[in-house]
Formats: C-alpha cells, sequence, structure tokens
C-alpha cells in the first residue's frame, strides 16, 4: 500500500501522508489557509522528485485539498504521470485525482488517451475497473472517439466485473460521441440478457437513459422489457424497467394496456416503498396516455390513489412527500379522484414540513373549482396570517394569485370577492411580490368591466390609506400596489365617487417619498382625475370649485418638479405648464374641460402578451430588403417603415406632448382611428378567446365574453373576503327563488353591516352562476395571427445527438474508428464518404483554418469543427490575415498538434501567460485563378512507412467544379497510394465537386521508404469547370513538398526519460545558430512545437529541453537557448542526416522571425 | 442519475464529494455550503427530500454526518434513500476506524456502487471484494 511503502523509505520518513495532512489541518485551525498552502509547497517538492511513491503520496494529498477546495489543475500532468505507474496502487491513486479534477477543458487530458487504452487492456480486472471508472468521470470527444472500440470490445469481456463498468461508460461515450451509438447498440441490446445481473442492470440503466430522451427508437425493445420485467426480482432493476416503461406507452398505447395487470399486481405484492412509488407512477402514466381512447380503468386508477392515500397518512414524512408528488400527476388527467380527497390535502397544509406544505399547494391549484374556490382560498388566507414574514408565506400568496387567475379567472364567481382578497393581501408587510397584486388588480379592473366601481372604490381607499401601505418603503415591495391603485383611480376616474378627496391624496407630500415608477404614474393620473373634475364642476357651472382644484394643483405639483427622478420630474412640469395655461382660460372664464378630457379619451385594450410577435408579415414586405439603398441618399424614402413608425409616434403622443392643443389632438386622434381602421399593420381586437384569429369588422368593436350573471353586490370596505364567502353560501341557496333589483353601497367603516345581496338566473346542474355581470375582454390579438405557439425546443440539447434510428441496419462507413485502418479506409472507400463530404461542402470555406482538427475520419470530423469553430473563432478572425501571408512563404511548418498542445507542455517549466501568436499548418500548394490548394502534411503514427496529405479544395471562381482528379509522379522513395487495382499513372478522383466559393478537403496517403531527407513531388489536378457556357476541362500544376518535419510526430516525453536518452549516447549531434531573433522565447518555442512537431520537456528561463519522434521511431532532441538576440539549437538524433536536415528546415523557420 | 454524492459533518466540513457531471471547482465549494445549510435548517419530523434549484437533494443523517445526494427528476427518490443507507452500511462493515483517513478506501466503496450517475451494485460482498484484493497486496 502507497503509504506503507512510502514509510518504508528512509529518506522520504519526514513526508506527510494524508492521514497527517488531516491531523495537521485539524490542529492548525487558525491559521488553516496558511498551514494548507505550506503544505502545497512541500507537494510541490515532492512531485518533483522521481520516486512515484513520493507522487502518489503528494497526488493522494493533493485530491484531499482539491476536496477542500483548492484548485489543483496545475498538478494535472503530476497526476497523469502517478495514473501511468504500473503498480496498481499508485495507479488508482492518479485515476482518482484525475476523475475528481480533470474535464473536458484540462487540455493534458489527450496525452493520456495511450494511457488509458492501456489500462484498459490490462490483464488485471482492477486496472481496467480503475480505468473504467476514471474515464466516466472525465471522457472527452476525443477520448471518447479514440477509445469507443476499446470500450465497446469490453462489453464482451469474460468478467462480469468489466463488462458492467463497460456498459455503464459507454453511455457517457454516446453522450460525447453519438457517431458511436449505432455500432454499440447491437451489443448493448445483447447484455439485457447477460447472465450476470449486474450486466443486465447496467444495461437496463443506460437504455432507460437513452429511451428516456428519444422513446421512439427503443419501442421495439418493448417484449424484451416485457419478459425482463415479468422474471426479474431485483428490485433495483425493476424500478429502472418500470420507469423505462413510463417513457414509452405516450408512444404505444397497447403497450400500456399490457402493462396495467403486472403492475397492478406488483402494486399489491411489493413491500419495497421505492418499487411501489415507481410503479404508481407507470401506471399515472399509462393511465394518461390511455385516458384518450380507454375510460375503463377507473379501478386502476381508485387502486392508485388508494395507495398514495396511505402513503399521505402515513407518518413517514417521506411517503407522505412522495404521496403527494404522485398525486399531483394524477389530478392532472383525472382531477375527481383526488377531489375526493380534499380533506386530506388541506390538512398537510398544517403539516410542520415546508416541503410537504408546498407539495400539497401545488395540489390545491388543480383542485380548485367554482364550488370550493372561495373556502380554499379563505383556508390559505389563514395560513397566509399564520406564516408572517416567512418565505413560505410569499410562496402562499403567489398561489392564492396563480390559482384565483387560472384559465382566465375561470373559477372566479364573484369579481369583488377577488378584489377584496388583493386588497387584503396588501396587509402583507415586506412581501416581495407587490408587484404581482398589482398586476392581478389591473389586469381585473381592465378586463372585467362590470368591476371598474368597485375596484374604483377600493383602490380610491387604498390610496386614502397609502401611509399604512409604504410606511417604510426601503424593504417594502408591497407598495407597489400603489401603482395599481394610482392607475386605475386616474384611468376609471368617472367611477369615483369623491374624487376630490382622493386627488387631494395623491398630492400628500408623503407621496414623494415612494419609488420613481411609482411617482411618474401618480402624476400622470391625478391629471385624468384633475380633468374629470373639472369636467364635473364646469357642467355644474361650479366655477369657482374648478379654480380652486387648478390652484391646488399648481400648489401641490411643484414638489414633484423638484424630484430626483427624471421620468417623475418630466411629468410633472409639463403638467405644471399645462395647468398654468388653464388656469389662464379660467381666468378669461374659457370653458376648457372638454378639451382637457378630449387628452384622455378613448379607451385602453389589454394587448395578448404574445400579440406582437405573431402579427403576420404582410404579403410583399421583405424584411430583409433595405429600407434605403445605402449609397444613395437622395432618393426618396421608403413608405411602410414610415407609416409604422409614423403611427406610434402618435400612439405616444398623448405622454410626450401633453401641452399640445387640445383640438389637434382630438383632430389628430380622429384621423388616427380613420388610419388604424384601414392599416393591415395595426393590432386589431378580436372577437372571443376560441375565434381570436377572426377578422373583426372595426377598431371599434370591443371583443367581450358574455358569462351568465345575477346581480353585483357592493361590499366595500377593508378586507371584507369572509363577508363573501358567508354571502355566497346563502346566495348559492336563495339563488333559484330570489330575484331582485339593486343593491347598495357601503363605506368601508360600515364594515359589519348586512346586506342585501340579489341573485338571477338559475344555477344549473354542476355549475354555479357568478355572483354578478362580468364582461371579461379578452386580450387582444393581431389579425391573421399564426395559431401556432413556438416549439421551444433547445437547440443545444445534448442529447438531440442522440436521437438515432436504431433499427437501421448498420452501414460500412458506421463502424467505431479504430485507429490503425483509418488511413486505408479513407482510400478504399471514397464513395461511401461521397454523402457525407458532401454536406461538409455546403459549409463556409472557414475550414482551412481548422488546422487543429485532422482526424482522418471525415465524418467525424463535421461535428467536431463546429464545436472547434465557436471555441476559436474569436482567435481566428485576428488570425486570419496573417495567416494567408504565412501560407504564401512556403516555410516548412505543419502540425496537427498545434499552440495548445505546447502550452500545456511549457507548464513543466514557468508558465506565461503571454497570448500566442496564431499560426497555420496549411501551405499554399498550388493556386490559379479557378482554384487554390493548402495542404498540410502528418505523420502515421500507426504505420511507420505512411504520411497523410490533406489538401483543402477552395473554388475561387463563379462555376462549378467537378471531377477533379489528383495525380502525382511517384518517385522511388515516395509514392502515392492508390487504390488496388490502378496503375501507377492513374490520378485519385477527389470525393466531392465544389459549387462556387466553397471550399473542401480531402487526404491523400503517401508510402515512404527513408525519411532522413526531404522530397518534393511533382503532380496535377486536373478538373472540369462548368459554367453557362459550358465545361472546359482545366488542369494545375503543383509541387508537393514533404519537409522532415513533416516525418516527426508530437510526442510528450518526461524528463527523466529525456535524460536517459541522452545520457545512453547512441544520439549524433549538432548545432545551428541563427542571429536577429527578436521574438519571446515562449513564441519561439511555440513556433518550434507547431511547425516541426516537439513537445517542451523542461523550460528553464531562457533555455528548454525538447523533444520529438520520427514515424520510424529516431528520436529526436533539442537544447533550445536565447541569448540577447540570438538563438542557439544544440540537437540530438539518432540519424544524423536526419536532424541535419531538421536543423536546416528550423533555421529557416527562425530567420523569418 | 446521480449528480453528486457528498459527505458533509454538521461543521460544514466535506467529508467526501463526488460529482458525476462536472462542476468548476469554486461553484463545487458554493454548492456544498449551501446544500449543507438547507440539509442543517431541516428537522427531524422534516422529510428527507430537498427541492434544490433544478434538482432534488436526498440525505439523510448519521450522528454529525450528513450524506446527501443530488438527483434529477427522473431518479426514484425512495431507491437513493435506501442507496444511502446501504452505503452507509458498507462502510460501517468495512471500517472499523476513522474513516476520514482512508478517503480513497471510502472512493473505492463508492465507486463500485455508483458509476456514472448510476446505481451498479449493491451488494456488500461483491462491493467489497475490490478492497480486499487490494488489502492482500498491501499485506504481502
Amino acid at each position: 500500500m502507497a503509504l506503507k511503502m512510502v514509510k518504508g523509505s528512509i529518506d522520504r520518513m519526514f513526508d506527510k501522508n494524508l492521514q497527517d495532512l488531516v491531523r495537521g489541518i485539524r490542529n492548525h485551525k487558525e491559521d488553516e489557509a496558511k498551514y494548507i498552502s505550506q503544505c502545497i509547497d512541500e507537494i510541490k517538492q515532492e512531485l518533483k522528485q522521481d520516486n512515484i511513491a513520493v507522487k502518489a503520496n503528494a497526488v493522494c494529498k493533493l485530491t484531499y485539498l482539491q476536496m477542500l477546495g483548492y484548485d489543483i489543475s496545475w498538478a494535472a500532468f503530476n497526476i497523469i504521470e502517478v495514473m501511468s505507474a504500473s503498480k496498481f496502487t499508485f495507479k488508482r491513486i492518479g485515476y482518482l485525482a484525475a476523475s475528481q479534477c480533470f474535464h473536458e477543458g484540462t487540455d493534458v487530458i489527450m496525452l493520456t488517451t495511450n494511457q488509458i487504452r492501456k489500462d484498459l487492456s490490462s490483464p488485471n480486472q482492477y486496472d481496467t475497473g480503475v480505468a473504467l471508472t476514471g474515464l466516466s468521470c472525465f471522457v472527452t470527444p476525443d477520448l471518447a472517439r479514440d477509445l469507443a472500440n476499446d470500450i465497446m470490445t469490453l462489453m464482451s469481456h469474460t468478467k462480469p466485473y468489466i463488462r458492467k463498468k463497460a456498459v455503464l461508460i459507454m453511455y457517457k461515450v454516446f453522450l460525447k460521441y453519438p457517431e458511436s451509438l449505432r455500432p454499440a447498440f447491437p451489443r448493448l441490446k445483447e447484455k439485457l440478457e447477460d447472465p450476470d445481473p449486474g450486466v443486465q442492470s447496467a444495461a437496463v440503466n443506460v437504455i432507460c437513459e437513452l429511451a428516456r430522451r428519444n422513446p421512439k427508437n427503443y419501442l421495439s425493445l418493448a417484449p424484451l422489457f416485457f419478459k425482463l420485467m415479468t422474471s426479474s426480482t431485483n428490485n433495483w432493476v425493476l424500478i429502472k424497467i418500470i420507469k423505462l416503461f413510463g417513457a414509452l406507452t405516450p408512444l404505444e398505447p397497447r403497450l400500456g394496456k399490457k402493462l396495467i395487470e403486472p403492475l397492478t399486481n406488483l402494486i399489491h405484492s411489493t413491500s419495497a416503498m421505492s418499487l411501489l412509488y415507481e410503479c404508481v407512477n407507470t401506471v399515472i402514466a399509462v393511465l394518461i396516455s390511455l385516458s384518450s381512447g380507454m375510460p375503463n380503468h377507473s379501478a386502476s386508477i381508485q387502486l392508485c390513489v388508494q395507495k398514495l392515500r396511505i402513503l399521505i397518512e402515513d407518518s413517514d414524512q417521506n411517503l407522505k412527500y412522495l404521496g403527494l408528488l404522485a398525486m399531483s400527476k394524477i389530478l392532472k388527467t383525472h382531477p375527481k379522484s383526488v377531489q375526493s380527497h380534499k380533506d386530506l390535502i388541506l390538512q398537510c397544509l398544517d403539516d410542520k414540513d415546508e416541503s410537504i406544505r408546498l407539495r400539497a399547494l401545488d395540489l390545491l391549484y388543480g383542485m380548485v373549482s367554482k364550488k370550493n374556490l372561495m373556502e380554499i382560498v379563505k383556508k390559505l388566507m389563514i395560513h397566509v396570517d399564520k406564516a408572517e414574514g416567512t418565505t413560505y408565506r410569499d410562496e402562499l400568496l403567489t398561489k392564492i394569485i396563480d390559482i384565483c387567475s387560472q384559465s382566465n379567472y375561470q373559477y372566479i364567481t364573484n369579481f369583488e370577492w377577488y378584489i377584496s382578497i388583493l386588497v387584503e393581501l396588501t396587509r402583507l408587510e415586506g412581501t416581495r411580490h407587490g408587484h404581482l397584486i398589482a398586476a392581478q388588480m389591473l389586469d381585473v379592473a381592465i378586463r372585467v368591466k362590470a368591476i371598474r366601481k368597485f375596484a374604483v372604490s377600493q383602490m380610491a381607499m387604498l390610496l386614502d390609506n397609502a401611509h399604512l401601505i409604504a410606511s417604510n418603503t426601503q424593504r417594502n415591495g408591497i407598495c407597489e400596489v400603489l401603482y395599481a391603485a394610482a392607475w386605475i383611480c386616474g384611468e376609471f376616474s368617472e367611477h369615483l365617487e369623491e374624487a376630490n378627496q382622493t386627488l387631494e391624496a395623491m398630492l400628500r407630500p408623503k407621496v414623494t417619498t415612494l419609488p420613481g415608477h411609482i411617482q411618474a404614474v401618480y402624476v400622470q393620473n391625478m391629471v385624468k382625475l384633475y380633468a374629470s373634475l373639472l369636467q364635473q364642476k364646469e357642467q355644474s357651472g361650479e366655477k369657482e370649485a374648478a379654480q380652486e382644484i387648478t390652484q391646488l394643483m399648481i400648489e401641490r405639483l411643484p414638489q414633484f418638479v423638484q424630484s430626483a427622478d427624471l421620468e417623475v420630474q418630466e411629468r410633472a412640469s409639463c403638467i405644471l405648464q399645462l395647468i398654468k395655461y388653464i388656469q389662464k382660460l379660467q381666468i378669461k372664464e374659457v370653458p376648457v374641460a372638454e378639451e382637457v378630457i378630449a387628452l384622455f379619451a378613448g379607451e385602453l385594450n389589454p394587448v395578448a402578451p404574445k400579440a406582437q410577435k405573431k402579427v403576420p408579415v404582410p404579403e410583399g414586405l421583405d424584411l430583409d430588403a433595405w429600407i434605403n439603398e445605402p449609397p444613395s441618399d437622395s432618393e426618396s424614402e421608403d413608405e411602410k417603415p414610415k407609416t409604422i413608425f409614423h403611427d406610434e409616434e402618435q400612439r405616444h403622443s398623448r405622454h410626450r406632448q401633453p401641452e399640445i392643443d387640445e383640438e389637434e389632438l382630438a383632430r389628430r386622434r380622429e384621423a388616427r382611428k380613420q388610419e388604424q381602421a384601414n392599416n393591415p399593420f395595426y393590432i386589431k381586437s378580436s372577437p372571443s378567446p376560441q375565434k381570436r384569429y377572426q377578422d373583426t369588422p372595426g377598431v371599434e368593436h370591443i371583443p367581450v365574453v358574455q358569462i351568465d350573471l345575477s346581480v353585483p353586490l357592493k361590499v366595500p370596505g377593508m378586507p371584507m373576503s369572509d363577508q363573501y364567502v358567508k354571502l355566497e353560501e346563502e346566495r348559492r341557496h336563495k339563488q333559484k327563488l330570489e330575484k331582485d333589483k339593486k343593491k347598495k353601497k357601503q363605506k368601508k367603516e360600515k364594515r359589519g353591516k348586512h346586506h342585501r345581496h340579489n341573485s338571477l338566473h338559475t344555477e344549473s346542474e354542476e355549475d354555479i352562476a357568478p355572483a354578478h355581470h362580468v364582461d371579461i375582454i379578452t386580450e387582444e390579438m393581431p389579425e391573421n395571427a399564426l395559431p401556432s405557439d413556438e416549439d421551444d425546443k433547445d437547440p443545444n440539447d445534448p442529447y438531440k445527438a442522440l436521437d438515432i434510428d436504431l433499427d437501421k441496419p448498420l452501414a460500412d462507413s458506421e463502424k467505431l474508428p479504430v485507429q490503425r485502418h483509418r488511413n486505408v479506409e479513407t482510400l478504399k472507400s471514397p464513395d461511401s464518404e461521397a454523402p457525407l463530404v458532401e454536406k461538409k461542402s455546403k459549409k463556409p470555406k472557414k475550414k482551412e483554418k481548422k488546422h487543429k482538427e485532422k482526424e482522418r475520419d471525415k465524418g467525424k470530423k463535421k461535428e467536431k469543427e463546429k464545436k472547434k469553430s465557436s471555441k476559436h473563432k474569436k482567435k481566428k478572425h485576428k488570425k486570419e490575415k496573417e495567416e494567408k501571408s504565412k501560407d504564401k512563404k512556403k516555410s516548412k511548418k505543419k502540425s496537427h498538434h498545434s499552440e495548445e498542445e505546447t502550452t500545456e507542455s511549457v507548464q513543466n517549466g514557468t508558465l506565461d501567460d503571454e497570448p500566442l501568436p496564431p499560426m497555420s499548418s496549411y501551405r499554399l500548394l498550388a493556386e490559379n485563378p479557378y482554384i487554390k490548394m493548402t495542404y498540410d502534411i502528418q505523420g502515421n503514427l500507426q504505420n511507420d512507412s505512411q504520411v497523410t496529405v490533406s489538401v483543402i479544395f477552395e473554388n475561387k471562381s463563379t462555376s462549378f467544379l467537378k471531377s477533379m482528379e489528383l495525380n502525382v509522379l511517384d518517385s522511388l522513395n515516395t509514392k502515392m497510394l492508390r487504390p488496388e487495382g490502378s496503375s501507377v499513372h492513374d490520378g485519385i478522383p477527389v470525393p466531392f465537386q465544389l459549387p462556387p466559393g466553397i471550399s473542401n478537403e480531402a487526404q491523400f496517403v503517401f508510402t515512404l521508404q527513408s525519411i532522413v531527407m526531404a522530397q518534393k513531388l511533382k503532380g496535377t489536378l486536373s478538373f472540369i469547370v462548368k459554367n453557362d457556357e459550358g465545361s472546359t476541362h482545366e488542369k494545375l500544376d503543383f509541387k508537393l513538398h514533404f519537409s522532415c518535419a513533416s516525418y516527426l510526430i508530437t510526442t510528450p516525453c518526461y524528463s527523466d526519460a529525456f535524460a536517459k536518452l541522452l545520457e545512453s549516447g547512441d544520439l549524433h549531434m549538432s548545432s545551428i545558430k541563427v542571429d536577429g531573433i527578436s521574438i519571446s522565447f515562449q513564441h519561439l518555442l511555440a513556433k518550434i512545437c507547431f511547425h516541426h512537431h516537439f513537445s517542451v520537456v523542461e523550460r528553464v528561463d531562457s533555455c528548454a529541453s525538447m523533444y520529438s519522434r520520427s514515424i520510424q521511431g529516431h528520436h529526436v532532441c533539442l537544447l533550445v537557448k536565447k541569448g540577447e538576440n540570438s538563438v542557439s539549437i544544440d540537437g540530438k538524433c539518432s540519424d544524423s542526416t536526419l536532424l541535419s536536415n531538421l536543423l536546416d528546415e528550423m533555421k529557416e523557420t527562425l530567420s523569418k522571425c | 442519475m446521480i449528480k453528486f454524492f457528498l459527505m458533509v459533518n454538521k461543521q460544514g466540513q466535506t467529508r467526501l464529494s463526488r460529482y458525476y457531471e462536472h462542476v468548476e471547482i469554486n461553484k463545487r465549494t458554493m454548492l456544498e455550503a449551501e446544500v449543507i445549510k438547507n440539509c442543517l435548517s431541516r428537522s427531524k419530523d422534516q422529510c428527507s427530500f430537498i427541492e434544490y434549484k433544478d434538482f432534488k437533494l436526498v440525505y439523510r443523517q448519521y450522528a454529525a454526518l450528513f450524506v446527501v445526494v443530488g438527483i434529477n427528476e427522473t431518479e426514484n427518490e425512495m431507491a437513493v434513500y435506501e442507496l444511502i443507507h446501504n452505503f452507509v452500511e458498507v462502510l460501517d462493515k468495512y471500517f472499523s476506524r476513522v474513516i476520514m483517513f482512508n478517503l480513497d478506501r471510502v472512493h473505492i466503496i463508492l465507486d463500485e456502487m455508483v458509476l456514472n450517475g448510476c446505481i451498479v451494485e449493491t451488494n456488500r460482498n461483491r462491493i467489497l471484494a475490490p478492497l480486499s484484493v487490494l488489502d492482500k497486496v498491501a499485506e504481502s
């Protein structure tokens, strides 16, 4: 064991182990941070040592520190070292650390691929197991692609221990690399019938997760699962299978019917609560899916509800909670069966546990009906009182509003009652939901015409008592209701009894302590009040009184003019001027009321929230067309947009220009109405919610829903909702018998008084007539609005990619990538690739910059590029220019390992955060007016005599390029790999065609014998240019340059191995020196890494050791030193020719710096 | 699916954490602090499930130690509740001493039981098999 080994080693005696660290932290409670930073320093020292046991111990401690919240990503490389230890005891420490701290963004992760592959195929099952577990935590798309095949093989391992883990990991692989799903699925399916129950359960788990996201692809497995369900005795597995069925039944109702019986049997027989709960859930899902077709399952519903009742009544809070949760699912389709348990649910509102109360609240939402709404809300109001000052009270408040307002106030029979409830809710101090109450007040007052009078009187009262509500504005969200109150009183001022008093209340100095947006509404609406008062007084000939009001306004408005809030200030000063002007007119005894009131004529109608979105684009209007041609400024403006803005301006004019002459306003208003009636863009009202998309005859028509009515009853005054409940009961009693006339108003002070109330109409069997005449004005929608609601599917859903048809037979191209064969495959089956390539060619030509992604397997490439491109977009943008120039330089640069690798290697030494200059490994191959070719060469790790040349073809012309064929003149040493059966003179067809402006990439494999020298091959691309004038054959010659660096493969190397290599003495040595280097050392290293495929082994100040390996296994070691203005490179290599060629190439690169 | 598995003591110190979906390190500490705050604020007569953000917490308290599991909406709460107990029983069987000093071993046990966010093994002997192999190696 790790710790013992450490202890055994004498010179390590003083190293801390994990136990010491834990104790140490405990003993340093006061200066924990300091102690830990000291420990981290020690750990850094330990990590520098060669002894793997010491490193493992250090990593083990780091894992603990990571758990405490310390970032250990800096040690990623050391973790990999420990992961690759041969001893299991160390290896698992490495993997544990990796699984805790590695993730997709960890860049060194790609260095682990081969190590993990080795561990996966280890003869020791625990090595494999630990690798699989680790992989499940940090698998990346790259790892998934590279290891998919290995993991799939493990699914058929002889040991169930491995099989079960491999099966589960496949789920993560599918997510990261969706292409693997189809090839792996047959085997996954096999595992459902694995002799080992653990493996079986793992397979069920994976398929259950997959099916949950895309159920339709898994329907064909239903019979198999059915068999499993009836035969399995493992509750864990049963739960998963039953859950899976829950996902499948909505798609296949016949399955549901078959399931009911075994599920009900399970419900009766099982003692495991988790299983019972799962069964009930699935039965509910089945019943939901059946509810349309099969009516006769009331027995099953009854059984479920009964069982749930037992759960809810249980003293175990967990069961109670789950019971309520499941009950709410039944509620959606079978509300009646749940409603009979109202008593129980209401009882849960008294529970000690808030989670349970909230669940009960949710249920209540669905349980209300016209009959019981008042009763339920009354109960809730009692709870509101009890729950003072908690978040639960806020929750109650929103629930009350939700319950009442649901489905367009469907269950409210008496809106006076509702307004009273809202007014009562304003007594809640410190609630955050003042705006909710305000919104409801506004909505009801606007949409329920009949209630306006009552609403206005209540609101006037609120305004009068504003000092109670707004006592401490700072922490009081409830003052929002004053916003609604002021607006309602102003807009519907004709209903005000004591407008004078209300105006007085709105002008109180205390108002200036309210939030700005509320004051603004106050100011605006006091003018409305003022206007209607003025009219009243003028009509009754009380000139004095009219002037008094004007005087009052002029006296009090300045307090708002001084407001710090811009909106308030602006409105107040406009209005003040207006009123001063009115005063002048009044003094001249000119009647002004008519004109003042005209400022606010017209009625506001509610507009549906989505109305704007639903305005259809009229025929002939092209939203993408230029409104004005950009260069010409003399042309006249387009008509259409102008009318839109014009229209809008006018609608706003009422707020913006209150001082405009009233006659002019009236005239404009008239004109506007005319225009609106004719304007196709104006949002008109629609007749009813059912037919809201119909055309309406004109603007004047205000759509209303007629609701059966009885006579309204006024019970004004502060909180009185209870009275309504009582009255409502009486009313319902008497309803059939009585008929009556009018009702009396009552002041709030007389709240105890008895009210007579009246009702009309007979009660229908199940429905209760509303207490008074209610018109709910529907929200307006634009005409021709599209009825469909947009699908709000998340385009970034990672599971979308897994929506794959699994029953289709596998195509050859779908095999999981096995690294060794990729090259050859590309060549052998160009046909099977064609469709994929074609899709790809539609993408913009940016591709050439994506040098990083050069997997040989093109199908897989597509998706990855998308991701990368978004990641690197910014960088790329900057890069673009520089790259182009670089391409032309014909320097010897190429690599598929880009900067990323470089920086990460540098982490071994000191870390510079300096940004690296952009680099591209693609170089120009040839160019003519039709086509441009750039290329990059990479060595092939698996085959020591092959390199892959990737060529990007870019169509520069406006013609279509097709029948492209690439041919090269082979040399003795270097030959192009051609399909079997073709001669050395045959070219290779490029597997795609190029539409104008499109670029695409093709890959060609070359075989080589010696790699110590650079090579040049002559070649020709022939192609057909097709355009309107016809087709022509064209040719383009090129020279393909194989530099020595293209035979190198970036290979990481640890410093100890590097040192051994240098000491071995089998290497030839050579040096170069380049003067006049001005770029930073880091950039220099990055360039060497990128263009010459090296990796940094170690870096100390301005000195670095680097390593690379050729495809034929030559080691190349470099020591790079930077002086003032020069760089010297000492190289060692197993082949002297290769080394000198490489150094020459490097010299060329550096001399350009 | 299980999103994370935590062991936290009453003082709010994390004693074990395992995330099955990547969470950034600084967010982990915040999450853990909030989770334990949520658990501590609950009394014995409240249920063991907490709705927290877009997922659920299932927790059990053993003396001063809370085991908290974060799950998504598709997991069976009751099953996870039972899993926690199963896990604690296994720990109880294997460890005679303080668990803290053997964090790596606790991880091995957990990894045997939960993989990739799925419950894989609940049989006590099979869970402990790799550990006993490891112990034999260590002794020899």
